[in-house]
């Protein structure tokens, strides 16, 4: 389900960075004709080819709204949640066969390395204030994922010889 | 369960009376045989972080020293501040490339960064950057050594191969310390965003002892090339194991993971802990639970950690503000390129230090020294570099003198005035002397461990002037030998008697006679010798004269 998202979101990322591409080519290179068409083009997707609409149940709207710190609020929000997912359905229509998955239009680049020197750093105040708690330097947070109360039996070497 | 039945006949047949004995004893074989057929056998591979030994972080330009004062090592970056953005620190990439060599992986040319989502106090941007789909090492193996002298199972050092699944570069997280009483959560970020090494092994390990000896030979290995100070009580090296049983034949078990062990001695505890927890359970009918848990020191046990109920949804996406790193070798390292922003797989692996196993090897094949000496030198940077001091410029040097003179006096001396080896003042170049004066037979073993003492406490003659002063030359003339050992046995009668009565411990008492006499000038196997024969001849004279 989440992974229907993240992909929308890839690709509503990857369309997002391809026009601004498409953008700059129009200013810097004028002249050379694009090979985006310039108008866009309707198909229109028969429902019937797409495949099988995904149902949402209120135990994964939990678990989303959880994960993404969002809130649905109401019935139109999970409904406006399929309909994202139902478009998003079209994309599996397109033949990808052969085509190299791509992350980012710098994948012809190459990560610059910074030499590793101490730059940043010694600005307790500055990073404190955001905190709406402090206990001497420390940012208060809720308990978190704390070992659950021992009520184990005992497998260690002692009971292991009883057991021989 | 047969065979737990046919034990229980065993037992009742072997208390019966000696008739059912060679019966009784055959079952047993038997019972022996098929138990060891259906034996449960545990699995185990484990995964490493290691923190990178650098002076600032993966990706800003805070500094990384360990117990900094809270929150003051971290840069508006590290705590996620909107509009920051990361740059990889190139002292990492190296560390990670050449822990990857030394682990027989092969680099990948292109890596890609992943962010990989959970939602916790300690992690500020909700994310962690890490290396989960091209990961900058992958396939190497490790070999280490699987020895342990207090236990039967593994007094014979024995070798074991781990493979390494791959190797990948990630931030660290803060640090939080849990205030169970008050309810609440405190959170240091000094740590969140320290480059990390994660390291993943196949499981091809079996029981806690093998794991440890993993560990400690990579510790080794992060020691001997400088990447990681391997430190498991601060932390800079953290162990998760994965564990499950099964019989032989059968499909691997559900596995557990234990986080977050933080010493040696804990892997092998908590893993072999584990593996009895699970088999008991699998008996009783009962089934392993996938999960997450926590090693308690005080009672030795794993306890289940708390956010089990659900499978983690760690919703990997591909980093987008890193493009790909890469990493070059000398057939494709451009020379138009800035020569900071190339990293030459080559050159790194031309500068990797002689690593830990081969110079172990070196020890016993070429040096002559026994495994159980080789592991014990190699066991510690400090140890071996001390060790090739005393060798240092002394071709003719014996390495088995040496070995045996550091680690049993010098090591002694260490121990008993609470230090270590490497900041201790007695010089290498002093014990070799020492051990020059052994080897020529210019003094025995004894004198030798009194000259370490001497010399350890701070004598500042050198160690042949001092036998010169003390007269401390060994005695070799055998008349003299001979002499000496009469009179013990002449002042000794009736230790000489209870020997003659066979017991033989009262011998020792003959041999320290002579020695206490001669300052430990002579040597013991030869006055043990002469005592013998003294003693012996004149055994016979007396029972010819009876």
């Amino acid at each position: 389900m989440s992974l229907v998202l993240s992909r929308l979101g890839n690709t509503v990322k990857r369309l997002t960075s391809f026009s601004k591409l498409c953008k700059s080519k129009r200013v810097f290179a004028s002249n050379e004709k694009s090979k985006v068409p310039q108008k866009p083009t309707w198909s229109h997707v028969e429902e019937n080819k797409l495949t099988e609409e995904t149902l949402i149940d209120n135990e994964t709207i939990d678990h989303l709204e959880r994960m993404s710190l969002v809130d649905f609020n109401n019935q139109a929000g999970i409904d406006r949640l399929n309909k994202a997912i139902r478009f998003a359905d079209q994309l599996q229509l397109v033949n990808t066969t052969g085509v190299e998955p791509m992350d980012t239009v710098l994948e012809n680049r190459s990560l610059y390395l910074r030499s590793d020197e101490v730059t940043d750093g010694n600005c307790q105040n500055d990073i404190l204030q955001n905190a709406t708690k402090v206990i001497e330097d420390y940012f208060v947070a809720p308990p978190g994922n704390i070992p659950l109360p021992d009520q184990e039996r005992d497998y260690g070497p002692a009971s292991a010889k009883k057991r021989k | 369960m047969a065979c737990v039945i046919i034990t229980n006949i065993f037992k009742r047949n072997s208390f019966k009376k000696l008739g059912h004995f060679w019966y009784a004893r055959s079952l047993s074989v038997a019972a022996t045989r098929l138990k060891h057929d259906r034996e449960w056998k545990a699995v185990i591979g484990i995964e490493i972080h290691a923190q990178i030994y650098s002076k600032s972080k993966l990706f800003s330009g805070s500094g990384t020293e360990y117990a900094y004062p809270v929150n003051n090592q971290v840069g508006l970056f590290d705590a996620a501040i909107p509009g920051t953005l990361p740059v990889i620190n190139k002292r990492c990439v190296e560390a990670a490339v050449m822990t990857a060599l030394a682990l027989n992986c092969s680099v990948n040319k292109v890596s890609k960064f992943d962010r990989k989502h959970y939602f916790y106090a300690d992690l500020p941007a909700g994310y962690q950057i890490t290396q989960q789909r091209q990961p900058i090492a992958t396939d190497g193996y490790c070999r280490c050594i699987v020895y342990n002298p207090a236990v039967p199972k593994y007094r014979e050092p024995r070798e074991l191969s781990v493979r390494i699944i791959q190797l990948q570069l990630e931030q660290d997280s803060g640090k939080s310390l849990h205030d169970e009483e008050n309810g609440y959560t405190l959170v240091d970020l000094n740590r969140a965003g320290v480059g990390l090494m994660e390291i993943v092994t196949a499981p091809d390990m079996c029981d806690g002892e093998e794991a440890a000896s993993l560990i400690k030979e990579l510790q080794l290995i992060f020691k001997t090339i400088g990447t990681c100070n391997a430190r498991m009580d601060e932390g800079s090296l953290r162990v998760d194991a994965n564990i499950s049983v099964h019989r032989p034949g059968e499909p691997l078990g559900v596995r557990t993971e234990v986080k977050n062990l933080n010493s040696v001695r804990f892997v092998a505890k908590a893993i072999d802990y584990e593996i009895s927890r699970q088999i008991e359970l699998l008996e009783d009918g009962g089934k392993v639970e996938n999960e997450t848990k926590a090693f308690d020191f005080k009672t030795g046990r794993t306890v289940s950690m708390r956010d089990k109920e659900m499978k983690q949804d760690y919703r990997f996406m591909p980093e987008p503000n890193l493009p790909p790193l890469r990493i070059y070798d000398s057939s494709d390292a451009v020379s138009h390129l800035d020569a900071h922003q190339v990293i030459n797989v080559d050159d790194i692996r031309a500068s990797i230090p002689t690593l830990p196993a081969a110079k172990r090897t070196h020890l016993v094949d070429v040096c002559g020294l026994p495994w159980a000496d080789a592991i014990k030198l190699s066991s510690e940077v400090n140890l071996m570099e001390y060790f090739e001091g005393i060798l240092r410029d002394a071709p003719h040097r014996l390495p088995k003198t040496a070995a045996t003179i550091l680690l049993k006096h010098v090591l002694r001396c260490v121990y008993k005035a609470k230090c270590s080896i490497a900041d201790c003042n007695l010089a290498p170049q002093r014990v070799g002397e020492i051990c020059d004066l052994i080897d020529t037979s210019k003094i025995t073993w004894d004198i030798g461990a009194k000259l370490v003492d001497m010399v350890f406490e701070g004598e500042t003659l050198n160690p042949a002037a001092i036998v010169e002063k003390n007269k401390w030359h060994k005695i070799t003339d055998n008349e003299v030998i001979l002499r000496l050992c009469q009179t013990a046995i002449d002042e000794n009668p009736k230790a000489v008697r209870k020997y003659k009565e066979g017991k033989k411990r009262y011998f020792s008492t003959l041999i320290h006679h002579v020695q206490n006499k001669t300052e430990q000038c002579t040597d013991s196997f030869v006055v043990m010798d002469t005592l013998k024969q003294l003693v012996l001849c004149e055994y016979s004279k007396v029972t010819q004269e009876s």
